[in-house]
């Protein structure tokens, strides 16, 4: 083999490299995709997660709809004020008009999810041993809805521990009891909890919070809930009777706050017999 | 060579226990109740209330709709109350109890003796409407529904569903043993509905006697045959027992009545006959109470509404503790955790085991051993729909064409990890349904 075949090969190849490089170039700039490049900005703020609580299908989607004004700065529910923050920025740098609408609009009251029951292993009763799939939408369709002899009560079987993606979940003696300050309002557990005991509350009723928070969804008459359950609403109305500001009331059967009136002065959790309320 | 399907499992029989024990009619005692949804579609309306006087045969509740059934007293007595009561499918539902006073006495009841060739459709399905008869193996669909398909001229098979390949039940077998004239009558009027229909009796062979008794009763007749298919499990479904005598298949999609066929337990037949002929209305059932912690296993025709517990006891109780007491069969039934349930009619039977088999084993891990794909006679991938169902991938779910699983069980039946496969898929299929019916 001679200098000169080395020389051709590579002079070959380097054409080639040059030709195609050229071709993705002009192609590169032909065919290009325009990007709103405040969309990719926003995106950037947000956390990642694309768990769909803010309603948009994931992080892009929420992106696009901040940066065309569809959404609130805020509307992240996971990231929390620092992104809400970070995206008034850049929306500020951008466009004077958002942040001005954003800061007329009114904060919405932080939301958590809660699981209203505490039914737990000793508390409630158990109607059978159940054998089968640990998993609430599964064990749901087993006779009376699963093992536990109350109807409406949480299965423990933790399917919405498994859904949260922020940990915020944890099984204790037998019910599910969510951290208020690591859920991120992103509704997943809300979804799916087949007996729907899990709810959307301020932040202020969850927990050690002030406003009244019922810790049942058993809609039976009070003779029933307590065959089954020794911490279970039992419709009474005391609460609905000693409230001051009419916040809470007894349908079907099960005390019901409404947290636009509800003040926190806590009269029903004090009258309330079984200690439903808390 | 006998036709069959592909893959099934042949459980234990235990049928040993029952089987030669003649039908005792029992008349219940304490109370009986009346779900209002005993059958598929929308619940019966009450049209009495608490105080009134009934008799056994009245009508207490009236069809809710056209996909639905009119429910009647079994008993005489008082109406005790409406009120929720505990049911063989586990959830409470709004039920109509009586008091009954023991007496039995029961309305008039008179049906038509006109030769079957002069019956009229409509005739036929006001008598068995009137009657609020449903599917009795189980399901309970409306059998007036059924008889009712869009086009009726395409019906070219009635097929009387006797197999009764579920372990331990006998109801059926002693139906046609000692009732075989009631039901090939019954068999004639359906095909007096359908007239370019033949009948076609299935029933296992491992119910020799049966076979013989009904060959020899229908010698020489061209209408109905009798068709003796080879013993396993789940012939009875309805789409294996339509591709066996037919050679036709139907998927999930489809209904019996797309493949020519309608397709009736042997209970319900023998009460078309019963409504038509007697005007009698649904208002017992045969149920086989057996297992091995029962003392004296048997075939009781009872009244519907009769508590379980009653029976237990008029089966001469327990013989040793149950350790799970199922209402149906074993492969499909429910299990049960209270015996205060009333006979329904879809309830075939009550079984009650001494040693639960399913909770002496912990599940593992799937060993890829193919079994559960090979017995699987709606021919999808057991392993494939239940590893989708635990992660609620749905849509892969879906895609595996979970929906043809008619849950018969043989899947978990042969599974050698004992993983909770029929189980897992039943749970999703439910929520599929729940999700589309929103």
């Amino acid at each position: 083999m001679d200098v000169q075949s080395i020389i051709i090969a590579a002079a070959i190849v380097g054409a080639v490299g040059l030709f195609a490089g050229l071709l993705l170039g002009i192609a590169s700039e032909k065919f290009k995709v325009k990007v709103n490049e405040t969309e990719v900005k926003v995106r950037e703020c947000l956390p990642g997660n694309n768990c769909g609580g803010c309603g948009y299908p994931g992080c892009d989607g929420l992106a696009a709809a901040i940066a065309k004004g569809e959404a609130r700065p805020g509307s992240c529910p996971v990231g929390g004020e620092p992104v809400e923050k970070a995206i008034k920025e850049v929306l500020g740098s951008g466009s004077k008009d958002a942040e001005g609408e954003a800061d007329a609009a009114e904060e919405p009251v932080k939301l958590v999810a809660h699981v209203h029951c505490r039914g737990t292993c000793d508390k409630a009763k158990e109607a059978y041993e159940y054998v089968g799939p640990k998993d609430c939408r599964i064990a749901t369709n087993s006779p009376g809805g699963g093992p536990k002899a109350c109807a409406n009560g949480c299965l423990g079987f933790g399917s919405c521990a498994k859904v949260c993606q922020f940990g915020a979940i944890r099984i204790v003696n037998g019910v599910a009891v969510i951290d208020r300050d690591k859920c991120k309002s992103c509704s997943q557990c809300v979804a799916t909890c087949p007996r729907g005991l899990i709810k959307m509350v301020p932040y202020d009723a969850a927990g050690e919070g002030n406003l009244a928070l019922v810790e049942c969804s058993s809609k039976d008459f009070g003779k029933d809930v307590k065959a089954v359950c020794e911490v279970g609403c039992i419709g009474c109305g005391m609460c609905a009777r000693n409230c001051p500001v009419e916040a809470i009331k007894v349908e079907n059967n099960l005390a019901v706050v409404d947290y636009e009136k509800c003040v926190g002065c806590g009269a029903c959790k004090a009258k309330c017999p079984v200690k439903v309320i808390i | 060579m006998k036709h069959t399907f592909k893959g099934g499992i042949h459980p234990r029989e235990g049928k040993h226990l029952s089987k030669d024990k003649p039908i005792r009619e029992y008349l219940p005692k304490g109370d009986t109740v009346y779900p209002l949804s005993q059958h598929i579609g929308a619940p019966a309306k009450p049209v009495v209330k608490k105080g009134d006087e009934v008799l056994a045969g009245q009508l207490i509740a009236e069809a809710g709709g056209f996909v639905s059934a009119n429910i009647h007293s079994s008993v005489s007595g008082k109406v005790k109350a409406i009120e929720k009561r505990l049911t063989a499918s586990g959830s409470k539902v709004e039920s109509i109890i009586i008091e009954n006073d023991g007496l039995f006495n029961s309305v008039e009841m008179s049906g038509t003796d006109k030769p079957v060739k002069e019956l009229t459709r409509e005739e036929v399905i006001e008598a068995i409407k009137a009657a609020g008869i449903v599917g009795m193996g189980g399901a309970g669909f409306p059998t007036h529904v059924k008889l009712s398909p869009k086009e009726p001229d395409k019906i070219d098979r009635i097929i009387v569903n006797a197999s009764e390949c579920e372990p331990y039940l006998t109801s059926d077998y002693r139906r046609i043993l000692e009732q075989a004239d009631g039901v090939i009558e019954g068999l004639r009027i359906v095909l007096a509905i359908f007239p370019g229909a033949k009948g076609i009796i299935a029933i296992e062979d491992n119910k020799p006697e049966a076979i013989a008794l009904l060959k020899e009763k229908l010698a020489g007749d061209s209408d109905i045959t009798v068709n003796s298919m080879k013993t396993k499990y789940p012939e009875g479904a309805e789409r294996q027992l339509i591709y066996v005598n037919t050679g036709r298949y139907i998927n999930s999609r489809m209904l019996p009545a797309d493949a020519g066929c309608v397709v009736h337990n042997v209970d319900t037949i023998h009460t078309i006959y019963e409504a038509v002929r007697l005007g009698k209305p649904l208002i017992d059932r045969i149920v086989t109470v057996t297992g091995d912690a029962i003392t004296d296993p048997a075939n009781f025709l009872v009244r519907t509404g009769t508590s379980y517990q009653e029976l237990i006891d008029a089966a001469g109780g327990y013989l040793n503790d149950p350790a799970k007491i199922i209402s149906g069969g074993p492969m499909m039934g429910k299990a049960i955790y209270d015996t205060d349930m009333p006979v329904t009619k879809g309830s075939s039977a009550i079984l009650c085991m001494t040693e639960d088999a399913v909770s002496e084993f912990e599940p593992s891990a799937c060993i890829r051993c193919g079994k559960c794909v090979e017995v699987c006679p709606g021919r999808v991938m057991p392993v494939n729909l239940a590893n989708a169902a635990e992660r609620g991938d749905i849509d892969a779910f879906l895609k595996g064409e979970g929906m043809e699983c008619c849950e018969c069980g043989c899947c978990s039946y042969v599974c050698p990890a004992k993983r909770h496969l029929t189980q897992t898929i039943a749970g999703t299929r439910k929520l599929v349904l729940a999700s589309r019916k929103k």
